[in-house]
């Protein structure tokens, strides 16, 4: 029998996360026979969305405490399908759910597992290189165990379909579980209103300590509002309560990946750092030249933000009128 | 109300995490140290819950001797009772870090009675094994939810609310249960002169750390590919308003 490499499919009742596709993708760098594990009623319709990445099988758990996520209940139903199926690699997205239900399964089935992992390599010993504090730093380590939990750090891998790859037949798995699983199943949820947030806005116009209060926040607004844009800000800002932690970016906060990085007033620490390094262009704006926020930027300008900002902001209105 | 917090001590670098010559560690000369943000809210959020409850709060490193700097930090911001796990060798996987704390938690609790109510942060802010808190509700045989920004005490539940892609999530576990917090779930005080005092003064319960050593091992720790960029000074201040617009025209997002 070819070894298998399970991949747990992350969905929110029925709709797939896309780190998810990440690591089917990464799954293929492994060399296994691809089968993939779904549960609950709402992802039975999910295989034709898996065939292209190259999953044969989908494995198809039902029950009724899985009518939505769980921790522990996941967890479960993961390590019962490692026990039936005997995977050699057992997958998921480095995401809040992945980790936690691959941790949950770790647990239950007294296995090792690497987290957020950005690539593998499978010698005599099984190794991969995995990030740490947030992606400031890469740890090369090793995973003793006769099957691997391992998960896929978001955005290191970019999604892409098999060359070539044939239907996903469906089967279905059959578990046990108890229901006293339910007691950590989500019990009810508020819907986000839709509309740009942190994460996914073009411009963002990011504010640190050098701004030096929460009024003083007013002019980096009012950049945001002429570009469309949104504040962010760093640790120091949310925690001297200028903030709310909504706005941060870095280890702790926001991962943003903008068009265009105002960076006003931060030094650039390493934690706020890796928040901000997928922006496409950083223009940082610093009293200090040798600010790492500075040296790190494509473009600078040297001076007092409270001064710089808004002469930004009547330059755009300047030529837009 | 008994509730306990696990935190780590962790290194508090600035603009770049150097790494020893040996590839074993960070480089913590010069830095200071601190626990992970996350528990940082992990014991604000036990000190609020202890405040409108009544109870106690008691925070537990696993770490070397000097981790007793983070335990007496988290009396100094509202805990009451500190526990150091000793260690005396560096090899602290996620598996037997996870056995060592939970095998503390029932030498603890068999003396004391259960806590109602154990945090965790979401991750370790240098290891980042996402897991640790996990092992410890399951070895427990509790309920656990990671990644909260809402908790509140019901009748004998722990009313947890955390953020998905779609929006925030509630939960509500029947205690005793276990949660990892995340932050920007409240904003940590700073230690009063009060809370310094009973910091210095606290007894520390000192434990030996025990647990078997897992399957997952560090090889080296390496710095990631630096992005290398020039950067360009559009100028000094406000003058350079002009030539920052420029720019802004040229990437086309005006
Ligand atoms: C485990 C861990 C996780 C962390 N996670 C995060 C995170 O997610 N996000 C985050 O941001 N931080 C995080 N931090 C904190 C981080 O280490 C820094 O402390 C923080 O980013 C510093 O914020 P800052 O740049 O605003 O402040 P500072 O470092 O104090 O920098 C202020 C800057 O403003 C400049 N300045 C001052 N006045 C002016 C002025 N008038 N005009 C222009 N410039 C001015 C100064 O030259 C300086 O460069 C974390 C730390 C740890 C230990
Ligand atoms: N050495 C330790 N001592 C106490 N708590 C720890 C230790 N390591 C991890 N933890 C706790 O477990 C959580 C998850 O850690 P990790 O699995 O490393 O991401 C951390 O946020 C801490 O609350």
């Amino acid at each position: 029998m070819p070894a298998v490499t399970l991949v747990i499919i992350e969905h929110d009742r029925g709709a797939i996360s896309p780190a998810t596709f990440e690591a089917l993708t990464a799954a293929r760098s492994l060399g296994a026979d691809i089968q993939a594990l779904t549960i609950g009623a709402a992802a039975d319709r999910l295989a034709a969305e898996l065939a292209p990445y190259g999953v044969n099988i989908v494995h198809q758990v039902h029950d009724d405490v899985l009518s939505d996520y769980g921790p522990e209940a996941w967890g479960e139903v993961v390590a019962q399908a490692v026990r039936a199926l005997s995977p050699t690699f057992v997958l998921a997205a480095g995401t809040d759910r992945g980790n936690e239900v691959m941790a949950q399964a770790a647990a239950r089935l007294d296995l090792p597992f690497s987290a957020n992992c950005i690539e593998f390599r499978d010698g005599d010993k099984f190794e991969m290189t995995r990030i740490r504090w947030g992606g400031s730093l890469l740890e090369d380590a090793s995973l003793t165990a006769d099957i691997k939990l391992v998960t896929v750090a978001h955005h290191a891998v970019e999604a892409a379909f098999a060359d070539a790859h044939g239907p996903a037949d469906a089967i279905e798995l059959k578990v046990s579980l108890d229901a006293s699983l339910g007691r950590s199943i989500v019990k009810g949820r508020v819907e986000r209103e839709a509309g740009v947030t942190l994460s996914t806005s073009p411009i963002v116009v990011g504010g640190g300590r050098g701004v030096g209060s929460a009024d003083g926040f007013a002019s980096l607004e009012a950049l945001a509002n002429e570009l469309g844009g949104v504040v962010g800000c760093s640790r120091a800002v949310t925690n001297n309560g200028w903030r709310s932690h909504t706005a941060q970016v870095g280890q702790t906060g926001t991962r943003i990946a903008p068009d265009v990085y105002f960076a006003c007033g931060i030094s650039g620490a390493i934690q706020h750092w890796v928040g901000a390094m997928a922006s496409k262009n950083i223009i940082a704006i610093n009293t200090d030249k040798d600010a790492n926020m500075v040296t790190k930027a494509g473009y600078a300008v040297i001076g007092d933000l409270h001064q710089v900002v808004p002469a930004i902001t009547e330059e755009i209105r300047r030529r837009r009128s | 109300m008994k509730i306990l917090v696990c935190v780590k001590r962790v290194p508090a670098p600035g603009s770049k995490i150097n790494v020893t010559p040996d590839g074993r560690g960070v480089d913590a000369a010069n830095l200071g140290y601190t626990m992970s943000p996350h528990e940082e809210c992990a014991v604000e959020a036990a000190a609020q819950l202890i405040e409108q409850h009544g109870g106690e709060a008691t925070v537990l490193t696993l770490g070397a001797p000097e981790a007793v700097e983070q335990v007496r930090y988290g009396v100094s911001v509202g805990a009451q009772r500190a526990v150091l796990l000793a260690t005396t060798d560096d090899d602290w996987d996620p598996q037997r870090t996870a056995q060592a704390i939970a095998s503390a938690i029932d030498e603890l609790e068999s003396v004391d009675g259960t806590f109602d109510l154990i945090l965790f942060g979401n991750e370790s802010a240098d290891s980042g094994g996402f897991q640790v808190g996990i092992r410890v509700a399951h070895a427990l045989g509790r309920p656990m939810v990671n990644g909260a920004k809402g908790l509140s005490l019901g009748d004998r539940f722990a009313n947890v609310e955390r953020e998905a892609d779609a929006g925030r999530e509630t939960y509500s576990l029947p205690l005793p249960a276990v949660v990892g917090i995340k932050e920007g779930i409240n904003l940590p005080r700073y230690p009063t002169m009060k809370g310094r005092l009973a910091s210095k003064k606290v007894e520390i319960s000192t434990m030996q750390a025990s647990g078997e050593i897992g399957g997952l091992a560090k090889i080296t720790l390496r710095q990631p590919p630096e992005r290398k960029s020039e950067t360009i000074v559009l100028g000094n201040g406000p003058e350079a308003a002009s030539a920052v617009v420029d720019i802004l025209e040229e990437l086309g997002v005006l």
